[in-house]
């Protein structure tokens, strides 16, 4: 590709790109949201049109009007949100769009059968063909898009932030299949913004930043710290410095808790763990294991069916949100839109959030005192580096990173005992996430308890004290971080029996 | 010399900045009010064709409605007159819906007010008006915010719609008042169903007679100085307008949403209550049956009118007060329907909407361009 550009309205989402990938390597494309990664990779597989520069394939420029004529010209894409029929089985999904027929209408599902087969093998690639999409774990989803691209004819696979939805085991599994297809001369583009699976699976590396290109390297001769460097445009820290207190007193503490989600089917099931002062507790596990429950029960927002929560020695089992912010409780919520901000508020009128029915803010309970919060707002501005034209401006106006700086702002600053911080990182790029975990430490070594809820194992491995793995509503297992490796935690994701 | 060239300059930078500033605040204004006047002139022109088409002058039928409602001092009292109550109905159901709540119960609410009121205007004869008329004004209020809090409760214990509760609610209000009126607290002797006239200590006085104008209009003017000190100045406000923007955030905020959903209830059934007892103790004297000619109904849509913010509100409220007051002599000097006035008033509810109307569709329909 050279010298592409690309503009939306005035923002030049690429800038003279030239981006070259060659033929039987796995070329990573690195870059933070927004940095152009997607952009230049929908314009290869021709969903958006180039307004300069062009594309060359196999050296002869090509005109890509439509993914019809780039999978005509051999490129296949793999989206991260995934493009199957759900209720059709893995063959059907496959052969979709390409349906080998007998007569005009009838399909030849023998033919199917027989042809997919043969191609699967070709690529090592296993998977149940009769099985219905929906009843596969995303993992496998995946690979079934992987194959409905090769079965069209790609030469060149382009896989957009792949593993984003997978468990570690999965991701291995992803990387084996990748090198398969390396090793059948495929091309393969993959689209990241982890650096160590980067690393792992790359031959070269191609870095962007806001739209243009930084450098490409050869994944061998770098490390994390270049290319994190590379990616933001600034030296970034992975590694944060803990204070080691003598005694740690225990704010949290949680008995045998149990709640059902919203379909009123068991999503917690005998939950225990303490949480103490100056710790970080991490809370590892893939989706939908019972985190998002155990968060609410523990704010307040969801029943406890069973068991009980103290809070620095306190019962709030059965307490409203409000007392349990008044006891000292903090929470970064997983869905900053739904439960964290109030987008249509100002920032100054989502800062004082939680406190708005107390001194200083609330004069007599009754009123609200302005200046109060304008000067509290304007001094979180500061202190926590929210960009924002001003404090009246509405949250919905502001970048992502920026609101999440919005909700630590708030919740950080109102002296909490223990914060519960959810996904904290989640969408948010290198920069703003390196920030969210820095204060995370800070919290803890000022003396916070402070319960880490991750899917994203690097950053539940770089923060916590302690890692206690969630799967299926249970607590499997609780770890020391130094006594563990990344593999064992991922198969107790993955819902092995702990030794 | 040099100086006061110089003390000039700045003189001359202040007045421009001035002149800018407040050319600036000059065009701002009517560029939020102006989908709303557009609606309005759309609605007068389209009003004008109908009227063209069934072989009336536009020009004479607009003349007469307009020297009706603004030509004197009677007409504006009488305009202003038929303004006050939808001024509450339509800060009643503001102020619901800035908690996200549909009231569009304000007429039952209303006439319970009015009830109420009543009731306490013809007891008490003992009393001195510097009491008594508060009092009946509580009594108002009080009587509302029952009517306000039945559909709360159904609302936040057992998540019964409230678009469906406030109005049939005001329908039971209609009767319930109806059948006092009729049978216990029916004056005696009369044909009509209504009360007894008032004791003189509680009514509201007449400030621009002979038009029936009373001071209720000043608790108007102040209620919706006081609508948007509550919402935008206190906790409470605070926490019904965040419950009404994402209840869920509100919630992990730890704003009872349950509390907040009552108060706004309650609170905007006394504001509807308090417009009724307006009615009584300053025009009427007394609860007649059937007496409001669906001023709870008009508050909703002078609400949307309005923009949904107290000052809008107050000019569409006499926006539909002329179309009212002017509409009854439109129909007396010339030969036109009162009915001209009534589609003017469904008009520009029709063109206020529409647009978000189209916004609505134009957002749903967005995925395919």
């Amino acid at each position: 590709m050279r010298s592409i550009t690309k503009k939306f309205a005035d923002v030049v989402a690429n800038d003279k790109i030239d981006f070259t990938v060659e033929k039987g390597e796995i070329h990573g494309l690195l870059g933070e949201n927004g940095a152009g990664k997607t952009v230049l990779m929908n314009i290869l597989y021709g969903l958006y049109r180039v307004d300069e520069g062009k594309i060359l394939i196999d050296g002869i420029e090509a005109d890509i009007d439509g993914p019809n004529a780039a999978i005509k010209l051999g490129i296949g894409m793999v989206h991260q949100h995934f493009m199957v029929v759900p209720s059709l089985t893995v063959a059907e999904n496959i052969v979709l769009g390409n349906e080998p027929t007998r007569s005009k209408f009838l399909l030849d599902t023998k033919k199917i059968m027989q042809s997919v087969k043969e191609f699967c093998d070709r690529y090592k690639l296993e998977v149940d063909l009769k099985a219905p999409i929906h009843v596969l774990p995303v993992g496998v989803q995946q690979r079934v898009e992987i194959l409905k691209a090769l079965y069209r004819g790609a030469n060149v696979l382009i896989l957009d932030e792949p593993t984003s939805v997978l468990t570690p085991q999965e991701a291995q599994e992803l990387f084996k299949a990748i090198r398969a297809l390396r090793g059948q001369g495929k091309t393969v583009i993959f689209i990241s913004h982890k650096l160590n699976e980067v690393i792992a699976v790359c031959d070269r590396i191609t870095v962007l930043r806001k739209g243009k290109v930084v450098g490409t390297v050869k994944a061998s001769e770098t490390n994390v710290n270049e290319l994190a460097t590379m990616m933001v445009g600034r030296e970034v820290s992975f590694t944060f410095q803990k204070t080691q207190p003598a005694t740690r007193k225990t704010v949290l503490r949680v008995e045998d808790l149990k709640a059902f989600d919203d379909r009123n089917l068991p999503a917690l099931k005998g939950v225990s763990f303490e949480v103490h002062a100056y710790e970080i507790l991490g809370v590892a596990g893939v989706e939908g294991n019972g985190q998002t429950e155990l968060v609410e029960t523990l704010t307040g927002l969801r029943k406890a069916a069973a068991g009980k929560i103290w809070l620095l020695d306190i019962d709030v089992t059965r307490a409203p949100p409000h007392e349990r912010i008044q006891h000292g409780a903090s929470c970064v919520p997983e869905d900053r839109h739904r439960r964290g901000l109030i987008m249509e508020f100002s920032v100054m009128e989502n800062i004082i959030l939680g406190s708005h029915d107390r001194p200083p803010f609330a004069k007599d309970s009754v009123r609200l005192d302005i200046n109060e919060a304008s000067n509290y707002a304007e001094k979180l501005i500061q202190e926590y580096s929210i960009k924002t034209p001003s404090k009246d401006e509405q949250a919905r106006h502001l970048s992502g990173g920026t609101q999440q700086r919005v909700v630590l702002a708030r919740e950080f600053s109102r002296n909490p005992r223990l914060i519960i911080a959810c996904q904290p990182t989640r969408g948010l790029d290198v920069g703003a996430t390196e920030y969210v975990r820095s204060k995370l430490v800070d919290m803890r070594n000022n003396g916070c308890a402070v319960l880490l809820i991750s899917a994203d194992l690097d950053e539940i491995w770089g923060l916590s004290d302690r890692i206690a793995v969630i799967y299926e509503g249970r607590i499997v297992a609780v770890k020391d971080p130094e006594k563990t490796s990344e593999s064992e935690l991922g198969l107790l994701m993955a819902g092995a029996e702990p030794d | 010399m040099q100086n006061l060239t110089e003390r000039l300059g700045t003189l001359v930078r202040f007045l421009r900045g001035l002149l800018l500033s407040f050319l600036a605040e000059l065009k701002e204004a009517p560029s939020k009010m102006l989908p709303q006047v557009i609606a309005i002139l759309l609605a007068f022109l389209v009003g004008a064709v109908v009227l063209a088409v069934t072989g009336y002058s536009p020009l004479d039928a607009y003349g007469a409605l307009l020297v009706g409602a603004f030509g004197d001092t009677y007409g504006i009292g009488q305009t202003l007159t038929q303004a006050t109550p939808i001024i509450f109905t339509a800060l009643a159901f503001l102020f619901a819906y800035k908690c996200g709540l549909f009231n569009i119960g304000a007429e039952g609410q209303f006439l319970f007010g009015a009830f109420t009121a009543a009731l306490v205007g013809i007891s008490f004869a003992w009393m001195p008006f510097f009491i008594h008329v508060p009092l009946a004004l509580i009594a108002g209020a009080v009587g509302g915010a029952l009517w306000g809090f039945i559909p709360a409760v159904l609302k936040a214990r057992l998540g019964a719609h409230e678009v469906i509760t406030t109005m049939m609610l005001s329908y039971v209000a209609l009767y319930v008042t109806g059948y006092m009126v009729n049978y216990p607290f029916k004056e005696p002797g009369s044909w009509v169903a209504r009360t007894i006239f008032i004791w003189p200590s509680a009514e509201l006085p007449r400030i621009l007679p002979p038009t029936q104008l009373s001071a209720s209009i000043f608790v108007a003017l102040l209620l919706a100085g006081l609508t948007y000190y509550i919402l935008q100045r206190t906790t409470i406000g605070y926490e019904i307008r965040a419950i009404g923007l994402n209840p869920d955030a509100a919630e992990a905020g730890g704003i009872s949403v349950g509390k907040g959903i009552v108060l706004a209830l309650v609170i905007s059934g006394a504001m509807a209550g308090l417009g009724g007892a307006g009615e009584v103790l300053g025009v009427h004297r007394r609860f007649i049956e059937g007496f409001s000619p669906g001023y709870g109904w008009d508050g909703l849509a002078v609400a949307l009118v309005g923009g949904l913010n107290p000052t809008g509100i107050l000019l569409a409220s006499v926006l539909f007060g002329a179309l009212r007051s002017g509409g009854m002599t439109m129909t007396r000097t010339t030969d036109v329907p009162l009915d001209i006035a009534t589609l003017l008033q469904a008009l520009v509810i029709l063109f206020v909407a529409a647009p978000k109307l189209v916004e609505y569709l134009r957002k749903r329909g967005g995925f395919k361009r």
